[in-house]
């Protein structure tokens, strides 16, 4: 629907791979994947569709207070977590959930914050350099270049050695590029010169307001002012994710500067449990996406590759006991204390928060045995 | 006088709508308020009635809203922004408190900017972070800006459309918890003055000043004090900035003892200068210190302890009972 000329597509919506001289430079890395790894991005898809299901039925039982769907958007990200390298520092929006599990969160940790149990469920040292979700719009981008500046000023990035070279990703929406932010991000990105990719998921929506109103020109071509380069993906394929992220962050990380990509694919469902997409979208739209729905696709891929309903019924298996293990979990997830609001707010002792902890604990206290 | 039962929602929209009918300058800004009618419905139907050009759905950028509508009010507009949630106001706060606070003194009174932003607030809604908070203060703290919320759907009915009307920067905080009870507007009158506090509750024992989300649970608060023969009088501050000090001095002189609540951290408060300034101007009839009732210093909390966080009617009666110990 919004695929252009620049598009690159590795993997036809057919599931059959595109020779061409746009995807010549990339065939090479694609062919370099073993069934075993091109198996393991279709799990990581489909096992994270399954969850993504669960967690909107916990949400619609009243378990979660929201959910935030990333159904459609697998491709584009499952490809682009598994060009990362693990050395790589990732800063996600709020829905990059499959992106998480990769880099090790677990995905009950996701829904704690869904739950209402804590703003910040993991600590991104122990998840392999994912960082917090970012709830304020664009924020992160500029969080991902100083980091991205760091690894410069420190040498841990552009000495030759892609193995211990760290690069950073920084993950946005089509909505978000519209935010001051991001072009302060891009702007110091470029003048540092600073081993970032950015990697916009163009959904084609913000809430209710269409891509169209963020940008007028693809949005790839955004970046191009501010000397930064950037492509166009389709996506919904997760080899051109994955094989596009991959060349770009090894050129970043070998001291090349940032780079920009713009996935599009498309929000299948609500923005979260609590819009109603039918009041400002068509089924058309939805028909067409639904037609390149990107499980689809590498589910043919793979079949014509041989994989057979063995491989396919066991990821099918997988989702479903993730799913029953994710909703035990998550309803036997404990309350916080009232105590932990004073916890953290500051990292060296506070006397507003040692008098209003004391003061609660007191009052709450005040309350045990006397109740009406 | 005609009355209708309203949700302050539908009430806001109705004033919204009023206002542009009565002027066709008034134009609405922000995210999703086109066809989707906002996230909280309040500019529902007002896309369909007035057009694409008077209801902008646009770009997603708080300080690109705010900074254009002050273009737009230099061009003769009168910009009505919504800004999504309260925690979403901070890209537009440089635009908000360097310019458009500023700009009217420093145009010498040459240009004046008409501009409302309208921000949902408050928690109750058991919500994400920067879904809940009370950022009331910081701009009740920057001169140039006036700041008022609506406790009722009459008066979100008639306010809107005053500080539409006015030709100051206004910060309109709505209390979205009261977005949806229902209420008695009387569209034929206000019957209150702009930038007036208002006793909505009589009282004897102690007076209660609160505003926006915190007036409904203050006067829950009163009717179960009375119960137990304890006579409060509760005060609904409507302005924040400025605020009108003569009803609140006026009941402090009959009770002697002042509680503040807000959902607002207490720290450097719409409670701490109503505190000090009745400090100053009731002293002599004061017989308890005032007493403040409010979040607490931290971040707005993960929902699940939002109760534990937000002030309720046992919090208020327990400082109710604190100054009557005096
Ligand atoms: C600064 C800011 N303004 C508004 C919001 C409210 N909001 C949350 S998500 C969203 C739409 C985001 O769209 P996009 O960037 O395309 O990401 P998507 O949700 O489609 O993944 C909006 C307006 C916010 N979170 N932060
Ligand atoms: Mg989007």
């Amino acid at each position: 629907m919004s695929y252009t000329d620049a598009t690159i597509q590795v993997l036809s919506p057919e599931g059959v791979i595109v020779e061409n001289d746009t995807t010549a430079p990339y065939l090479p890395l694609v062919e370099k994947l073993s069934d075993a790894e091109l198996q393991e991005m279709h799990r990581q898809m489909v096992v994270i569709r399954r969850f993504d299901i669960e967690a909107g039925n916990l949400q619609r039982q009243g378990h979660l207070g929201i959910w935030i769907p990333s159904l459609g958007q697998e491709a584009a990200q499952v490809g682009s977590a598994t060009a990362s390298r693990p050395q790589d520092h990732i800063f996600p929006t709020y829905r990059e959930h499959v992106v998480g599990r990769m880099r090790g969160v677990d995905p009950v940790d996701t829904l704690r914050i869904w739950r209402g149990l804590t703003h910040g469920a993991w600590d991104p040292k122990v998840v392999n350099n994912f960082h917090l979700y970012a709830v304020v719009l664009g924020t992160q981008t500029l969080h991902a270049t100083g980091y991205a500046m760091g690894l410069t000023f420190d040498g841990a990035t552009g000495t030759g050695t892609p193995d211990t070279d760290a690069a950073v990703i920084a993950y946005l929406g089509d909505g978000a590029s519209s935010q001051g932010d991001v072009s302060e991000a891009l702007v110091f990105a470029a003048s540092y010169q600073a081993p970032i990719l950015f990697f916009l998921q163009n959904n084609h929506w913000a809430i209710s307001v269409p891509v169209t109103r963020q940008s007028r020109t693809p949005l790839y071509l955004r970046p191009s002012g501010f000397g930064i380069p950037g492509v166009q993906i389709d996506g919904n394929d997760v080899l051109a994710s994955y094989a596009v992220t991959r060349e770009n962050l090894e050129e970043t990380r070998a001291g090349g500067g940032p780079r920009f990509i713009e996935a599009l694919t498309y929000r299948m469902g609500a923005h979260t449990t609590s819009d109603d997409p039918t009041k400002y979208r068509d089924d058309a739209e939805l028909d067409f996406w639904t037609r390149h729905d990107p499980i689809a696709r590498f589910e043919a891929f793979l079949r014509a590759k041989g994989a057979g309903d063995d491989f396919f019924d066991s990821l099918t298996q997988e989702g479903e006991d993730l799913a029953a293990d994710v909703r035990a979990r998550t309803l036997a997830l404990p309350v916080p204390s009232s105590s932990a609001m004073f916890e953290h707010v500051y990292s060296e002792a506070h006397t507003l928060m040692q008098e209003q902890a004391a003061w609660l604990a007191a009052y709450e206290a005040s309350f045990e045995g006397g109740a009406a | 006088m005609t009355i209708e039962t309203l949700s302050m929602a539908k009430a806001i929209n109705n004033g919204l709508r009023a206002a542009m009918k009565a002027d066709e300058k008034v134009i609405l800004m922000g995210e999703d308020i086109g066809p989707l009618g906002g996230v909280f419905r309040v500019t529902e139907g007002l896309h369909a009635e007035f057009g694409g050009n008077r209801v902008l759905d646009t770009p997603l950028a708080e300080s690109g809203i705010v900074g254009t509508a002050i273009g737009l009010a230099m061009r003769g507009y009168r910009p009505v922004c919504e800004i999504q949630f309260d925690g979403f106001i901070f890209p537009a706060f440089d635009q908000i408190v360097t310019q458009l606070a500023k700009l009217t003194a420093r145009h010498q009174g040459h240009q004046t900017f008409p501009v409302v932003i309208r921000v949902p607030f408050g928690g109750h809604i058991g919500a994400v972070e920067h879904h809940q908070e009370s950022p009331e203060a910081y701009f009740a703290h920057t001169a140039g800006l006036r700041v008022i919320s609506p406790s009722n759907p009459h008066d979100a009915y008639w306010m809107i459309q005053e500080a539409i009307a006015s030709n100051d920067p206004i910060m309109f905080f709505e209390p979205k918890s009261r977005y949806w009870p229902k209420g008695e507007v009387d569209l034929s009158a206000s019957g209150s003055p702009t930038y007036s506090s208002r006793v909505v509750r009589e009282g004897t024992g102690v007076t209660l000043v609160a505003y926006g989300p915190m007036v409904s649970m203050a006067l829950q608060a009163a009717e179960l004090a009375a119960e137990e023969g304890t006579s409060i009088e509760v005060i609904d501050l409507r302005s924040l900035s400025p605020i009108d000090y003569a009803p609140v001095v006026a009941s402090v002189q009959k009770t002697g003892r002042l509680v503040v609540a807000s959902e607002a951290p207490g720290n450097v408060s719409i409670a701490s200068e109503v505190a000090a300034t009745l400090a100053e101007r009731a002293f002599y009839s004061l017989e308890a210190p005032v007493l403040r009732v409010s979040g607490f210093d931290t971040p707005f909390p993960p929902a699940k302890l939002e109760a534990n966080y937000l002030p309720d009617v046992d919090r208020i009666l327990e400082a109710v009972d604190r100054s009557l110990a005096y």
